[in-house]
């Protein structure tokens, strides 16, 4: 259920001071990086390209965070986003128009969120092996559709879709915007939200309580599809070509990093889109401070990784709990070890 | 005995704060070695959260605590273990995929079992459930048990393993007499072993069969300890609710049933129970009986089609109905509180108030949302009506004592206003003052013509609503006990008596 403005503010408070901070920190490595030009009837700009960069991941973590909420997760968006890529791309060339193309591809990664509910919901294969099967396989597919050549196309209108704008502001940027906000409408505007948390939480008892886990379940994966269908034409029609073997890799794992980052629980639950689509915007940003520093590009990876982990460390209550035991107790060493019993207590008893 | 010198264990001020509430209040407690320490209070008293304070499942805000006279602050349930306090929580705690016997030692130290064979740890499993007069397959998996043998598990689990003090949070709730029995023949033996045992339980009578003292608690504070021999139950419940506790006897009210509305023709499953056939009328209760792994759970779960059955059929008012899973029983009116609220029932991270209406929900579709004011109506009505006693109704059900859990499980069913509504083991963890407001409660539903098909293993309970007791035996229906043969005297008989003949048609 949707909670009142200032809890909603409170849930996504972290988030949007991490990623003020990164944002930051861009700043501080390339002093031009909040200009904003409007060039040719368009909006130019670092942050403007975080924003337009960033938008197949949000797109992924949209689906991904839905199927998180229910204790699942979904591996295979990669591989999909290949697949709706190259099915796009083929039927443009086919010499159909590109709302065909994109309704094709749309209904292709519903096909691949149908797959993996189905053995999910149905078949009852746990989450992360049923969708391993579309991830290996996925590319597979892909490249039969592309016939293993990377398959080029000129469709203005399919190419818009990655490269145009809407009132001067990059389409895929509108996308995944009006994507997240549709999602987050539906869901806390009917009682999908509560649903789909209280499957994640306790699906025995879910059951019980008469919630139709399996189609609720199944649909959660098939929005997942169709996310990573819109991610995968996006990110074709930005090179004008499908190329089957490289859209998308490793995108599922930033997208899940967007879910996490974003403070949802791997266990399933409580969800919050919106901190997810932060999440995403502060990978985005994460990526953009590595290339506007200029440091060498092998250093990306490590760098990423160092840094995403310091997120989460901050973040994780754990941590912050063990660091408050830490000091309490050092504190209270100190202070105590010439005349207490070793026995003192280490745990603070004063926290009220 | 009591008067020993230092105690084994002792608690001085502790003091626990919840956010909105005080959990503890400055609460003392002492404890000695040969004694059974009944530990008292309402539904949210503080009694599982002074017991976690004390082994470290929690940290305590404030307060000490010595065992024999050296003070300790377990930071941890494994720490407490290794010094000698062994704990059953109220929700048992064990690993459900494993085995009975895999339970019963995993943790131990490797130098006793590491070089077992796992048929010796088998054996070995099979001789110390036998002294809890448990006789189960240890090498099966826990899953395969109910919550009672699962109960009986952890405590033989917790009474292996510790050496000082022992302590069961509401041991008894899912047992029958006779695993009660043998449970306090355990109690005794280990008390005579010199063990200081901590006891907490709803049933008095069981308190003053088995304690020594006890120690009540009201609200988060120490109200009093009483040496059980120089005080009557009455004085306890006094001191347990602060006021005197009304004089309802529940004088038998079978009700009259009315028409016809659910009936069951030789529904069956394999391996879980026998074909039953049963009809159930517009207000009456049907009570179900037995002893623990009679069938009594497999019926409630095979009529909301919870579980499938593989024979038979289900009527509602003389038209058949596809029962295939919870949803097909809910649509048709069904409803059932199950037995085991932590895996079945409650969805822990949710607040309590989209617990309650989880089921209302659920029924309506997910296009179809409660307003926001129709949810806080419901929810605060049925907070009121319960007692279900909360700091606020936005914090998750898992932190609600065991009894407010158990009330708000039956609120979530009574919001979607059954026809039929199954309850297993209704009054698991309710205390005293509540427990006869819930029968009260079924009789009044049972009054405005719901049907109710009520399975527990207590019998004075049954005795006072039912309509019909239906005893269960080895998974199938033994006899049934109308009018005034229900009585607690003659369910005992049904359940005991080897050779009672058993009617080839439980029908009426
Ligand atoms: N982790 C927690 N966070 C917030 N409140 C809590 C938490 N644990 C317990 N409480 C609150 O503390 C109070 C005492 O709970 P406790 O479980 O100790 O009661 P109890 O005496 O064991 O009751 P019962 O007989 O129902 O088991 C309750 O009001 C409960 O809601
Ligand atoms: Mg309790």
């Amino acid at each position: 259920m949707p909670g009142p403005n200032s809890s909603v503010l409170k849930r996504i408070l972290p988030q949007l001071v991490i990623l003020g901070v990164v944002l930051l920190l861009n700043f501080i490595v390339f002093p031009d990086f909040f200009r904003i030009e409007f060039k040719n009837g368009r909006l130019f700009g670092s942050l403007i390209d975080v924003l337009n960069r960033g938008a197949p991941t949000a797109l992924l973590c949209v689906g991904m965070t839905l199927v998180i909420a229910t204790k699942g997760i979904d591996l295979s968006v990669g591989a999909v986003m290949a697949i709706a890529g190259a099915t796009a791309a083929s039927l443009v060339v086919e010499g159909h128009g590109w709302f065909t193309a994109l309704l094709g591809a749309l209904a292709v990664g519903g096909l691949c969120g149908l797959w993996n509910g189905v053995l999910v919901a149905v078949i009852r294969i746990q989450p992360i092996v049923a969708t391993l099967v579309l991830m290996v396989a996925g590319r597979g597919i892909a490249q039969l559709i592309t016939e293993g050549t990377i398959l080029t196309f000129n469709n203005e209108g399919l190419v818009r879709l990655g490269a145009g704008t809407v009132a001067g502001i990059p389409t895929p940027i509108v996308i995944w915007v009006a994507l997240g906000a549709l999602a987050t409408f539906v869901i806390r505007r009917t009682a999908l939200g509560l649903l789909i948390e209280a499957i994640g939480v306790n699906e025995t008892s879910s059951r019980l309580t008469g919630i139709n886990s399996r189609v609720i379940l199944i649909c959660v994966y098939v929005m997942s599809g169709l996310c990573a269908a819109l991610a995968g034409v996006i990110v074709a029609a930005d090179i004008k070509g499908a190329d089957a073997n490289n859209a998308g890799l490793w995108l599922e794992l930033d997208a899940i990093l967007a879910v996490v980052i974003g403070g949802n629980s791997l266990l399933g639950g409580r969800f919050s889109i919106v901190a997810s689509l932060l999440g995403a915007l502060i990978i985005q940003s994460v990526n953009s401070v590595i290339l506007l520093s200029g440091m060498p590009p092998e250093f990306n990876l490590v760098i990423k990784a160092l840094l995403i982990l310091a997120i989460l460390v901050i973040q994780s209550p754990k941590i912050g709990h063990l660091v408050y035991m830490f000091r309490a107790a050092s504190g209270g060493r100190n202070i105590a070890s010439p005349t207490r019993p070793a026995a003192s207590p280490l745990v603070p008893n004063k926290d009220k | 005995m009591p008067d020993q010198p230092t105690p084994m264990l002792q608690a001085r001020g502790v003091t626990k704060y919840f956010p909105g509430t005080i959990a503890l209040d400055d609460v003392d407690i002492d404890l000695f070695g040969g004694e059974v320490h009944a530990l008292l209070g309402e539904n949210g008293a503080g009694k599982s959260t002074l017991i976690k304070c004390l082994t470290g499942a929690y940290r305590r805000d404030e307060g000490t605590i010595t065992l024999e006279g050296e003070p300790v602050s377990p930071a941890s349930t494994a720490e407490s273990l290794s010094l000698g306090i062994g704990t059953v929580y109220q929700e048992v705690n064990l690993l459900p995929n494993l085995t009975v016997a895999e339970n019963l030692f995993l943790g131990r130290q490797p130098t006793r079992f590491g070089m077992l064979s796992r048929k010796k740890m088998v054996n070995l499993a099979r001789k110390t459930l036998a002294e809890f007069g448990l006789d189960i397959d240890p090498a099966e998996p826990l899953t395969s048990y109910s919550v009672a043998v699962r109960q009986v598990v952890a405590i033989a689990r917790a009474a292996e393993m510790s050496g000082k003090v022992l302590i069961l949070d509401e041991p008894t709730a899912s047992l029958d007499r006779e695993e009660v029995q043998l449970l306090f023949s355990v109690i005794r033996k280990l008390r005579d072993r010199g063990l200081a045992i901590i006891f907490i339980t709803h049933f008095l009578d069981q308190v003053f069969e088995i304690s020594d003292r006890a120690t009540v608690l009201r609200n988060g504070q120490n109200v009093g300890m009483r040496r059980l021999a120089e005080v009557t139950q009455k004085d306890i419940v006094t001191l347990m609710l602060g006021r005197q506790l009304e004089e309802r006897i529940h004088v038998r009210s079978g009700g009259t049933a009315g028409e016809l509305l659910v009936s069951a023709d030789t529904l069956s499953k394999r391996g879980m129970i026998e074909p039953f056939s049963l009809d159930i009328h517009k207000s009456e209760v049907v009570g179900l009986a037995g002893l623990l792994g009679s069938g009594r759970t497999e019926t409630a779960n095979l009529l909301f089609g919870a579980v499938q059955s593989d024979h038979g059929d289900v009527k509602v008012k003389g038209k058949k109905i596809r029962l295939s899973n919870p949803r097909d029983a809910i649509s048709h009116g069904f409803a059932l509180c199950p037995e085991d609220r932590k895996t079945e029932g409650i969805v822990g991270e949710l607040s309590v108030r989209d617990n309650i209406i989880l089921a209302l929900q659920a029924r309506q579709g997910w296009s179809r949302p409660l307003s926001r004011s129709k949810i806080n109506e419901i929810a605060e009505h049925y907070v009121e009506a319960l007692d279900i006693r909360l700091a606020s109704l936005d914090m998750p059900i898992r932190l609600l004592s065991g009894g407010n859990q158990q009330k708000a499980l039956l609120a979530r069913w009574l919001a979607t206003d059954p026809d039929f509504l199954i309850l297993d083991e209704p009054t698991r963890g309710i205390d005293v003052g509540a427990h006869s407001e819930i029968i009260s409660l079924i009789e009044d539903l049972r009054d405005k013509g719901m049907a109710l098909l009520v399975a527990s293993s207590e019998m004075e309970e049954l005795v006072a609503y039912s309509t019909r007791v239906i005893v269960l035996k080895d998974r199938e229906q033994a006899c049934e006990l109308t009018g005034d043969d229900i009585t607690t005297a003659n369910i005992v008989h049904a359940i005991t008596d080897e050779t009672l003949e058993r009617p080839s048609n439980a029908r009426t």
